[in-house]
Protein backbone atom coordinates (compact mmCIF):
# COMPACT_ATOMS: atom_id res chain seq x y z
CA UNK A 1 0.00 0.00 0.00
CA UNK A 2 2.82 2.35 0.94
CA UNK A 3 4.68 1.63 -2.30
CA UNK A 4 1.48 2.20 -4.26
CA UNK A 5 0.90 5.56 -2.60
CA UNK A 6 4.51 6.55 -3.20
CA UNK A 7 4.25 5.58 -6.87
CA UNK A 8 1.04 7.60 -7.19
CA UNK A 9 2.71 10.61 -5.60
CA UNK A 10 5.60 10.36 -8.06
CA UNK A 11 3.18 10.14 -10.97
CA UNK A 12 1.33 13.15 -9.60
CA UNK A 13 4.53 15.21 -9.49
CA UNK A 14 5.63 14.09 -12.95
CA UNK A 15 2.21 14.98 -14.39
CA UNK A 16 2.14 18.36 -12.68
CA UNK A 17 5.71 19.09 -13.80
CA UNK A 18 4.71 18.32 -17.41
CA UNK A 19 1.65 20.56 -17.10
CA UNK A 20 3.79 23.38 -15.78
CA UNK A 21 6.26 22.97 -18.65
CA UNK A 22 3.41 23.01 -21.12
CA UNK A 23 2.09 26.24 -19.57
CA UNK A 24 5.60 27.70 -19.54
CA UNK A 25 6.33 27.03 -23.21
CA UNK A 26 3.60 29.34 -24.46
CA UNK A 27 4.18 32.49 -26.47
CA UNK A 28 5.08 35.33 -24.09
CA UNK A 29 2.52 38.15 -23.88
CA UNK A 30 5.02 40.87 -24.79
CA UNK A 31 8.25 40.16 -26.68
CA UNK A 32 9.91 43.30 -25.28
CA UNK A 33 9.15 42.32 -21.68
CA UNK A 34 10.34 38.76 -22.35
CA UNK A 35 13.65 40.00 -23.78
CA UNK A 36 14.31 42.19 -20.76
CA UNK A 37 13.50 39.28 -18.42
CA UNK A 38 15.77 37.00 -20.43
CA UNK A 39 18.68 39.43 -20.17
CA UNK A 40 18.13 39.66 -16.41
CA UNK A 41 18.14 35.87 -16.09
CA UNK A 42 21.24 35.51 -18.28
CA UNK A 43 22.94 37.85 -15.84
CA UNK A 44 21.59 36.10 -12.73
CA UNK A 45 22.35 32.56 -13.90
CA UNK A 46 25.43 33.28 -16.02
CA UNK A 47 27.39 36.40 -15.16
CA UNK A 48 26.85 36.09 -11.44
CA UNK A 49 28.05 32.47 -11.50
CA UNK A 50 31.31 33.08 -13.34
CA UNK A 51 33.24 33.64 -10.09
CA UNK A 52 32.30 30.37 -8.41
CA UNK A 53 32.68 28.38 -11.65
CA UNK A 54 36.13 29.86 -12.27
CA UNK A 55 37.28 29.30 -8.70
CA UNK A 56 36.18 25.66 -8.57
CA UNK A 57 37.54 24.88 -12.03
CA UNK A 58 40.95 26.39 -11.32
CA UNK A 59 41.37 24.38 -8.15
CA UNK A 60 39.96 21.16 -9.59
CA UNK A 61 42.26 21.36 -12.64
CA UNK A 62 45.22 22.00 -10.37
CA UNK A 63 44.35 19.16 -7.98
CA UNK A 64 43.71 16.65 -10.79
CA UNK A 65 47.13 17.52 -12.19
CA UNK A 66 48.87 16.94 -8.85
CA UNK A 67 46.95 13.74 -8.09
CA UNK A 68 47.72 12.29 -11.52
CA UNK A 69 51.40 13.16 -11.09
CA UNK A 70 51.34 11.38 -7.75
CA UNK A 71 49.74 8.25 -9.25
CA UNK A 72 51.97 7.74 -12.25
CA UNK A 73 55.06 5.65 -11.71
CA UNK A 74 58.24 5.48 -13.74
CA UNK A 75 56.74 3.46 -16.61
CA UNK A 76 53.74 5.74 -17.28
CA UNK A 77 54.64 8.66 -19.56
CA UNK A 78 54.47 12.17 -18.06
CA UNK A 79 52.19 13.40 -20.84
CA UNK A 80 49.47 11.29 -19.15
CA UNK A 81 49.05 14.20 -16.72
CA UNK A 82 47.85 16.56 -19.45
CA UNK A 83 45.74 13.79 -20.97
CA UNK A 84 44.04 13.00 -17.63
CA UNK A 85 43.39 16.63 -16.73
CA UNK A 86 41.82 17.23 -20.14
CA UNK A 87 39.68 14.10 -20.10
CA UNK A 88 38.47 14.61 -16.53
CA UNK A 89 37.58 18.24 -17.06
CA UNK A 90 35.91 17.73 -20.45
CA UNK A 91 34.12 14.46 -19.83
CA UNK A 92 32.91 14.74 -16.28
CA UNK A 93 33.96 17.56 -14.01
CA UNK A 94 32.87 20.53 -16.10
CA UNK A 95 29.71 19.12 -17.71
CA UNK A 96 28.36 17.36 -14.62
CA UNK A 97 29.76 18.91 -11.46
CA UNK A 98 29.40 22.52 -12.61
CA UNK A 99 25.63 22.04 -13.23
CA UNK A 100 25.40 20.31 -9.82
CA UNK A 101 27.05 23.34 -8.21
CA UNK A 102 24.76 25.64 -10.20
CA UNK A 103 21.78 23.61 -8.95
CA UNK A 104 22.85 24.64 -5.46
CA UNK A 105 23.52 28.26 -6.26
CA UNK A 106 21.04 29.11 -9.01
CA UNK A 107 18.43 26.40 -8.31
CA UNK A 108 17.84 27.40 -4.70
CA UNK A 109 17.64 31.03 -5.79
CA UNK A 110 15.03 30.25 -8.46
CA UNK A 111 12.93 28.14 -6.07
CA UNK A 112 13.01 30.67 -3.25
CA UNK A 113 12.30 33.59 -5.59
CA UNK A 114 9.28 31.94 -7.22
CA UNK A 115 8.19 30.37 -3.90
CA UNK A 116 8.17 33.76 -2.19
CA UNK A 117 6.12 35.17 -5.06
CA UNK A 118 3.68 32.29 -4.59
CA UNK A 119 3.19 32.68 -0.83
CA UNK A 120 2.93 36.48 -1.04
CA UNK A 121 0.22 36.14 -3.73
CA UNK A 122 2.34 37.85 -6.40
CA UNK A 123 1.70 34.90 -8.73
CA UNK A 124 -2.05 35.21 -8.09
CA UNK A 125 -1.74 38.91 -8.92
CA UNK A 126 -0.13 38.02 -12.27
CA UNK A 127 -2.85 35.47 -13.03
CA UNK A 128 -5.66 37.90 -12.20
CA UNK A 129 -4.17 40.48 -14.54
CA UNK A 130 -4.34 37.84 -17.28
CA UNK A 131 -0.59 37.16 -17.38
CA UNK A 132 0.45 33.53 -17.91
CA UNK A 133 2.53 33.38 -14.73
CA UNK A 134 4.33 30.16 -15.70
CA UNK A 135 5.46 31.56 -19.01
CA UNK A 136 6.32 34.97 -17.53
CA UNK A 137 8.35 33.60 -14.61
CA UNK A 138 9.74 30.27 -15.80
CA UNK A 139 10.34 30.47 -19.55
CA UNK A 140 13.06 33.17 -19.35
CA UNK A 141 14.88 31.14 -16.69
CA UNK A 142 14.77 27.94 -18.76
CA UNK A 143 15.92 29.68 -21.95
CA UNK A 144 18.67 31.47 -20.01
CA UNK A 145 19.76 28.13 -18.47
CA UNK A 146 19.86 26.45 -21.89
CA UNK A 147 21.92 29.30 -23.36
CA UNK A 148 24.33 30.18 -20.58
CA UNK A 149 25.16 26.92 -18.79
CA UNK A 150 27.10 25.53 -21.82
CA UNK A 151 29.19 28.73 -21.86
CA UNK A 152 29.95 28.36 -18.16
CA UNK A 153 30.96 24.77 -18.79
CA UNK A 154 33.27 25.74 -21.66
CA UNK A 155 34.79 28.37 -19.39
CA UNK A 156 35.25 25.73 -16.72
CA UNK A 157 36.99 23.34 -19.17
CA UNK A 158 39.39 26.03 -20.35
CA UNK A 159 40.19 27.26 -16.84
CA UNK A 160 40.58 23.78 -15.39
CA UNK A 161 42.94 22.59 -18.09
CA UNK A 162 44.84 25.90 -17.94
CA UNK A 163 45.22 25.67 -14.17
CA UNK A 164 46.40 22.05 -14.50
CA UNK A 165 49.08 23.12 -17.00
CA UNK A 166 50.20 26.02 -14.84
CA UNK A 167 50.44 23.95 -11.64
CA UNK A 168 52.12 21.08 -13.52
CA UNK A 169 54.83 23.37 -14.81
CA UNK A 170 55.12 25.44 -11.61
CA UNK A 171 55.61 22.37 -9.40
CA UNK A 172 57.88 20.66 -11.90
CA UNK A 173 55.76 17.48 -12.28
CA UNK A 174 55.45 18.08 -16.01
CA UNK A 175 57.02 20.23 -18.67
CA UNK A 176 54.74 22.47 -20.72
CA UNK A 177 55.59 20.45 -23.83
CA UNK A 178 54.60 17.15 -22.16
CA UNK A 179 51.40 18.67 -20.83
CA UNK A 180 50.51 20.12 -24.25
CA UNK A 181 51.23 16.81 -25.93
CA UNK A 182 49.04 15.00 -23.38
CA UNK A 183 46.26 17.51 -23.98
CA UNK A 184 46.32 16.76 -27.70
CA UNK A 185 46.84 13.01 -27.66
CA UNK A 186 43.82 10.91 -28.68
CA UNK A 187 41.57 13.97 -28.69
CA UNK A 188 38.09 13.49 -30.14
CA UNK A 189 35.88 16.47 -30.92
CA UNK A 190 32.95 14.18 -30.11
CA UNK A 191 33.97 14.30 -26.43
CA UNK A 192 33.25 18.02 -26.38
CA UNK A 193 29.98 17.52 -28.27
CA UNK A 194 29.01 14.81 -25.78
CA UNK A 195 29.86 17.10 -22.86
CA UNK A 196 27.91 20.05 -24.23
CA UNK A 197 24.90 17.87 -25.07
CA UNK A 198 24.79 16.78 -21.43
CA UNK A 199 25.23 20.36 -20.32
CA UNK A 200 22.22 21.61 -22.27
CA UNK A 201 20.09 18.87 -20.67
CA UNK A 202 21.39 19.74 -17.21
CA UNK A 203 20.75 23.45 -17.77
CA UNK A 204 17.14 22.61 -18.56
CA UNK A 205 16.80 20.32 -15.54
CA UNK A 206 18.29 22.67 -12.97
CA UNK A 207 16.11 25.62 -14.03
CA UNK A 208 12.83 23.79 -14.65
CA UNK A 209 12.95 21.48 -11.61
CA UNK A 210 13.82 24.39 -9.30
CA UNK A 211 11.06 26.53 -10.82
CA UNK A 212 8.59 23.66 -10.33
CA UNK A 213 9.35 23.40 -6.62
CA UNK A 214 9.07 27.15 -6.14
CA UNK A 215 5.90 27.49 -8.21
CA UNK A 216 4.01 24.98 -6.10
CA UNK A 217 5.28 26.16 -2.71
CA UNK A 218 2.44 26.67 -0.26
CA UNK A 219 2.31 28.15 3.20
CA UNK A 220 4.88 30.57 4.53
CA UNK A 221 8.59 31.22 4.88
CA UNK A 222 9.26 27.74 6.25
CA UNK A 223 7.71 26.12 3.20
CA UNK A 224 9.67 28.40 0.85
CA UNK A 225 12.85 27.21 2.58
CA UNK A 226 11.76 23.59 2.21
CA UNK A 227 10.89 24.05 -1.46
CA UNK A 228 14.33 25.55 -1.99
CA UNK A 229 15.98 22.52 -0.38
CA UNK A 230 13.80 20.11 -2.38
CA UNK A 231 14.69 22.01 -5.56
CA UNK A 232 18.41 21.47 -4.99
CA UNK A 233 18.09 17.83 -3.94
CA UNK A 234 15.81 16.84 -6.83
CA UNK A 235 17.80 18.81 -9.40
CA UNK A 236 20.97 17.01 -8.33
CA UNK A 237 19.29 13.58 -8.29
CA UNK A 238 17.74 14.10 -11.74
CA UNK A 239 21.01 15.48 -13.13
CA UNK A 240 22.84 12.38 -11.90
CA UNK A 241 20.28 9.94 -13.31
CA UNK A 242 20.18 11.83 -16.62
CA UNK A 243 23.99 11.82 -16.68
CA UNK A 244 24.02 8.04 -16.49
CA UNK A 245 21.35 7.66 -19.19
CA UNK A 246 22.95 10.18 -21.56
CA UNK A 247 26.41 8.71 -21.06
CA UNK A 248 25.12 5.27 -21.93
CA UNK A 249 23.26 6.61 -24.95
CA UNK A 250 25.95 8.91 -26.31
CA UNK A 251 29.06 6.80 -25.68
CA UNK A 252 27.64 3.62 -27.16
CA UNK B 1 -22.82 43.08 -12.39
CA UNK B 2 -21.14 39.91 -11.17
CA UNK B 3 -23.36 36.90 -10.51
CA UNK B 4 -22.51 33.63 -8.80
CA UNK B 5 -24.85 30.79 -9.74
CA UNK B 6 -24.96 27.71 -7.48
CA UNK B 7 -21.24 27.70 -6.76
CA UNK B 8 -20.00 24.67 -4.78
CA UNK B 9 -16.44 23.76 -3.93
CA UNK B 10 -14.95 20.95 -1.85
CA UNK B 11 -11.39 20.16 -0.82
CA UNK B 12 -11.32 16.42 -0.18
CA UNK B 13 -14.13 15.64 2.25
CA UNK B 14 -14.48 19.27 3.30
CA UNK B 15 -17.29 21.20 1.60
CA UNK B 16 -16.07 24.79 1.62
CA UNK B 17 -18.77 26.39 -0.55
CA UNK B 18 -22.30 25.04 -0.71
CA UNK B 19 -24.57 26.23 -3.49
CA UNK B 20 -23.60 29.90 -3.31
CA UNK B 21 -25.93 32.35 -5.07
CA UNK B 22 -24.89 35.98 -5.06
CA UNK B 23 -24.98 39.08 -7.18
CA UNK B 24 -22.75 42.11 -6.87
CA UNK B 25 -24.05 45.35 -8.32
CA UNK B 26 -22.29 47.89 -10.53
CA UNK B 27 -21.35 51.23 -8.99
CA UNK B 28 -21.66 49.81 -5.48
CA UNK B 29 -19.28 48.56 -2.82
CA UNK B 30 -20.48 45.00 -2.20
CA UNK B 31 -19.15 43.50 1.02
CA UNK B 32 -18.76 39.80 1.72
CA UNK B 33 -18.40 39.25 5.44
CA UNK B 34 -18.01 36.20 7.62
CA UNK B 35 -15.79 34.54 10.18
CA UNK B 36 -12.32 33.28 9.33
CA UNK B 37 -12.66 29.91 7.55
CA UNK B 38 -16.25 30.58 6.47
CA UNK B 39 -15.33 30.34 2.77
CA UNK B 40 -15.08 34.04 1.81
CA UNK B 41 -11.63 33.81 0.25
CA UNK B 42 -12.42 30.57 -1.63
CA UNK B 43 -15.57 32.24 -2.93
CA UNK B 44 -13.52 35.18 -4.19
CA UNK B 45 -10.92 32.90 -5.75
CA UNK B 46 -13.71 30.99 -7.53
CA UNK B 47 -15.15 34.29 -8.71
CA UNK B 48 -11.90 35.53 -10.25
CA UNK B 49 -10.95 32.10 -11.60
CA UNK B 50 -7.98 31.32 -9.37
CA UNK B 51 -9.88 28.21 -8.17
CA UNK B 52 -12.27 26.24 -10.37
CA UNK B 53 -15.64 25.59 -8.71
CA UNK B 54 -16.88 21.98 -8.64
CA UNK B 55 -20.36 23.14 -9.63
CA UNK B 56 -22.06 26.32 -10.78
CA UNK B 57 -20.75 29.25 -12.75
CA UNK B 58 -19.79 32.90 -12.46
CA UNK B 59 -20.95 35.52 -14.93
CA UNK B 60 -19.57 39.00 -15.52
CA UNK B 61 -22.27 41.23 -17.03
CA UNK B 62 -23.91 38.17 -18.51
CA UNK B 63 -20.67 36.57 -19.79
CA UNK B 64 -20.23 33.05 -18.41
CA UNK B 65 -16.66 33.28 -17.09
CA UNK B 66 -16.47 29.70 -15.79
CA UNK B 67 -17.26 28.19 -19.18
CA UNK B 68 -14.55 30.15 -20.99
CA UNK B 69 -11.17 28.71 -21.93
CA UNK B 70 -8.04 30.13 -20.32
CA UNK B 71 -7.35 32.19 -23.44
CA UNK B 72 -10.89 33.61 -23.64
CA UNK B 73 -10.88 34.46 -19.93
CA UNK B 74 -7.98 36.79 -20.55
CA UNK B 75 -10.29 39.44 -21.98
CA UNK B 76 -12.39 39.50 -18.80
CA UNK B 77 -9.35 39.27 -16.55
CA UNK B 78 -8.04 42.49 -18.03
CA UNK B 79 -11.23 44.16 -16.83
CA UNK B 80 -10.57 42.99 -13.26
CA UNK B 81 -8.47 44.81 -10.69
CA UNK B 82 -7.61 43.18 -7.40
CA UNK B 83 -6.22 44.43 -4.14
CA UNK B 84 -4.72 41.58 -2.15
CA UNK B 85 -4.61 41.14 1.60
CA UNK B 86 -0.82 41.46 1.62
CA UNK B 87 -0.89 43.91 -1.32
CA UNK B 88 1.04 41.40 -3.51
CA UNK B 89 3.23 44.10 -4.99
CA UNK B 90 6.15 42.87 -7.09
CA UNK B 91 9.04 43.43 -4.71
CA UNK B 92 11.69 43.56 -7.45
CA UNK B 93 9.96 46.57 -9.03
CA UNK B 94 9.56 50.16 -7.88
CA UNK B 95 6.12 51.55 -7.05
CA UNK B 96 5.94 53.24 -10.48
CA UNK B 97 6.92 49.99 -12.22
CA UNK B 98 4.31 48.07 -10.24
CA UNK B 99 1.56 50.41 -11.39
CA UNK B 100 2.92 50.44 -14.96
CA UNK B 101 3.13 46.65 -15.14
CA UNK B 102 -0.40 45.79 -16.38
CA UNK B 103 -0.20 48.68 -18.86
CA UNK B 104 3.14 47.42 -20.19
CA UNK B 105 1.77 43.91 -20.60
CA UNK B 106 -1.58 44.68 -22.19
CA UNK B 107 -2.25 48.28 -23.10
CA UNK B 108 -0.30 48.91 -26.31
CA UNK B 109 0.54 52.40 -25.00
CA UNK B 110 3.89 54.06 -25.60
CA UNK B 111 6.37 54.30 -22.69
CA UNK B 112 5.51 57.97 -22.19
CA UNK B 113 1.78 57.23 -22.08
CA UNK B 114 2.35 54.39 -19.64
CA UNK B 115 4.40 56.65 -17.36
CA UNK B 116 1.72 59.34 -17.51
CA UNK B 117 -1.09 56.92 -16.70
CA UNK B 118 0.87 55.33 -13.82
CA UNK B 119 1.59 58.79 -12.41
CA UNK B 120 -2.11 59.68 -12.66
CA UNK B 121 -3.04 56.54 -10.72
CA UNK B 122 -0.42 57.26 -8.07
CA UNK B 123 -1.68 60.83 -7.77
CA UNK B 124 -5.21 59.49 -7.37
CA UNK B 125 -4.12 57.51 -4.30
CA UNK B 126 -2.00 60.45 -3.09
CA UNK B 127 1.34 58.79 -3.67
CA UNK B 128 2.67 60.99 -6.44
CA UNK B 129 6.08 61.24 -4.77
CA UNK B 130 6.52 57.54 -4.01
CA UNK B 131 7.11 56.29 -7.56
CA UNK B 132 10.80 55.58 -7.15
CA UNK B 133 10.47 53.67 -3.88
CA UNK B 134 10.44 49.89 -3.62
CA UNK B 135 7.48 48.20 -1.86
CA UNK B 136 9.72 47.25 1.08
CA UNK B 137 10.34 50.97 1.65
CA UNK B 138 6.60 51.73 1.95
CA UNK B 139 4.36 51.45 5.01
CA UNK B 140 1.45 48.98 5.08
CA UNK B 141 -1.06 51.73 4.24
CA UNK B 142 1.08 52.98 1.36
CA UNK B 143 1.40 49.46 0.00
CA UNK B 144 -2.37 49.12 0.00
CA UNK B 145 -2.70 52.41 -1.85
CA UNK B 146 -0.11 51.30 -4.41
CA UNK B 147 -2.14 48.07 -4.74
CA UNK B 148 -5.24 50.16 -5.46
CA UNK B 149 -3.32 52.30 -7.97
CA UNK B 150 -2.14 49.15 -9.77
CA UNK B 151 -5.67 47.70 -9.68
CA UNK B 152 -7.21 50.78 -11.34
CA UNK B 153 -4.41 51.35 -13.88
CA UNK B 154 -6.28 49.51 -16.65
CA UNK B 155 -9.62 51.25 -15.90
CA UNK B 156 -11.19 48.02 -14.64
CA UNK B 157 -14.91 47.28 -14.62
CA UNK B 158 -14.58 45.04 -11.58
CA UNK B 159 -12.55 45.54 -8.42
CA UNK B 160 -11.91 42.89 -5.78
CA UNK B 161 -10.44 43.78 -2.41
CA UNK B 162 -9.39 40.95 -0.12
CA UNK B 163 -9.23 42.16 3.49
CA UNK B 164 -8.12 45.65 2.43
CA UNK B 165 -7.71 46.84 6.02
CA UNK B 166 -5.91 43.92 7.58
CA UNK B 167 -2.85 45.06 9.49
CA UNK B 168 -3.74 48.76 9.28
CA UNK B 169 -4.44 51.20 12.10
CA UNK B 170 -8.06 52.48 12.30
CA UNK B 171 -7.30 55.87 10.75
CA UNK B 172 -5.40 54.44 7.80
CA UNK B 173 -8.14 51.83 7.41
CA UNK B 174 -10.71 54.61 7.03
CA UNK B 175 -8.55 56.27 4.36
CA UNK B 176 -8.46 53.00 2.41
CA UNK B 177 -12.22 52.48 2.84
CA UNK B 178 -12.95 55.97 1.57
CA UNK B 179 -10.60 55.51 -1.35
CA UNK B 180 -12.37 52.29 -2.32
CA UNK B 181 -15.77 54.03 -2.10
CA UNK B 182 -14.60 57.01 -4.15
CA UNK B 183 -13.00 55.03 -6.95
CA UNK B 184 -16.01 52.72 -7.13
CA UNK B 185 -18.24 55.74 -7.86
CA UNK B 186 -15.65 57.43 -10.08
CA UNK B 187 -15.03 54.44 -12.34
CA UNK B 188 -18.59 53.04 -11.93
CA UNK B 189 -17.06 49.69 -11.02
CA UNK B 190 -18.55 46.56 -9.50
CA UNK B 191 -16.54 46.39 -6.29
CA UNK B 192 -16.42 43.33 -4.06
CA UNK B 193 -14.75 43.68 -0.67
CA UNK B 194 -13.98 40.64 1.47
CA UNK B 195 -13.74 41.61 5.11
CA UNK B 196 -14.47 40.74 8.68
CA UNK B 197 -13.76 44.23 9.91
CA UNK B 198 -17.06 45.69 11.16
CA UNK B 199 -15.70 49.25 11.14
CA UNK B 200 -15.02 48.88 7.45
CA UNK B 201 -18.42 47.35 6.79
CA UNK B 202 -20.16 50.25 8.55
CA UNK B 203 -17.94 52.79 6.78
CA UNK B 204 -18.01 51.66 3.18
CA UNK B 205 -20.62 49.03 2.37
CA UNK B 206 -23.55 49.48 0.02
CA UNK B 207 -24.62 45.84 0.03
CA UNK B 208 -23.55 43.05 2.39
CA UNK B 209 -23.45 39.27 1.96
CA UNK B 210 -22.89 37.23 5.11
CA UNK B 211 -21.16 33.89 4.53
CA UNK B 212 -21.39 31.21 7.19
CA UNK B 213 -20.03 27.65 6.82
CA UNK B 214 -19.92 27.94 3.03
CA UNK B 215 -23.42 29.33 2.56
CA UNK B 216 -24.75 32.85 2.16
CA UNK B 217 -27.03 33.10 5.17
CA UNK B 218 -28.01 36.71 4.82
CA UNK B 219 -27.86 39.63 2.40
CA UNK B 220 -28.85 43.22 2.93
CA UNK B 221 -27.39 46.60 3.88
CA UNK B 222 -25.96 48.37 6.94
CA UNK B 223 -29.36 49.12 8.43
CA UNK B 224 -30.45 45.52 8.14
CA UNK B 225 -27.17 44.33 9.59
CA UNK B 226 -27.77 46.11 12.88
CA UNK B 227 -31.41 45.04 12.99
CA UNK B 228 -30.24 41.43 13.30
CA UNK B 229 -32.62 38.50 12.92
CA UNK B 230 -30.20 35.72 11.99
CA UNK B 231 -28.49 34.29 15.11
CA UNK B 232 -25.20 33.46 13.33
CA UNK B 233 -25.09 36.98 11.88
CA UNK B 234 -25.80 38.54 15.26
CA UNK B 235 -23.02 36.46 16.85
CA UNK B 236 -20.64 37.74 14.18
CA UNK B 237 -21.68 41.39 14.10
CA UNK B 238 -22.05 41.86 17.82
CA UNK B 239 -19.02 39.86 18.86
CA UNK B 240 -17.27 42.93 20.24
CA UNK B 241 -18.29 44.92 23.31
CA UNK B 242 -18.26 48.07 21.19
CA UNK B 243 -20.87 46.76 18.75
CA UNK B 244 -23.00 45.37 21.61
CA UNK B 245 -23.07 48.80 23.24
CA UNK B 246 -23.90 50.47 19.93
CA UNK B 247 -26.80 48.07 19.55
CA UNK B 248 -28.07 48.88 23.02
CA UNK B 249 -27.63 52.57 22.29
CA UNK B 250 -25.81 52.85 25.57
CA UNK B 251 -22.78 54.86 26.46
CA UNK B 252 -19.43 53.60 25.21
Amino acid sequence: MKAYLRAMRWLFHIGRYMQLLSASFRRPEKGRVFRSLLIRELDAIGTQSIGIVALLSLFMGAVICLQTAHQIGGWIPVYTIGFTVRQTMILEFSPTLIPVILAGKVGSNIASQIGTMRVTEQIDALEIMGVNSASYLILPKIIAGLCIVPFLVILSMVMGVGAGAWVGVATGVSSLADFEYGMQVDFHVFDVIYALTKTVAFGFILTSVSAYHGYYAAGGALEVGRSSTRAVVWSVVIIMVTNLILTQMLLN
Amino acid sequence: MIELHNISKSFGEHDVLKDIQASFERGKVNFVIGRSGSGKSVMTKCTVGLIEPDQGHVSYDGRNFTALSRRDRKEIRQEIGMLFQGSALFDSMTVQENVSFPLKMFSGMTDAEIDRRASECLERVELADAGSRFPAECSGGMQKRVGIARAIAMNPKYLFCDEPNSGLDPQTAIVIDQLIMEITREYNMTTVVISHDMNSVMEASDTIHFVHEGRILWRGDRGGLLAGGVPELEDFVFASELMRRIRKGGQI
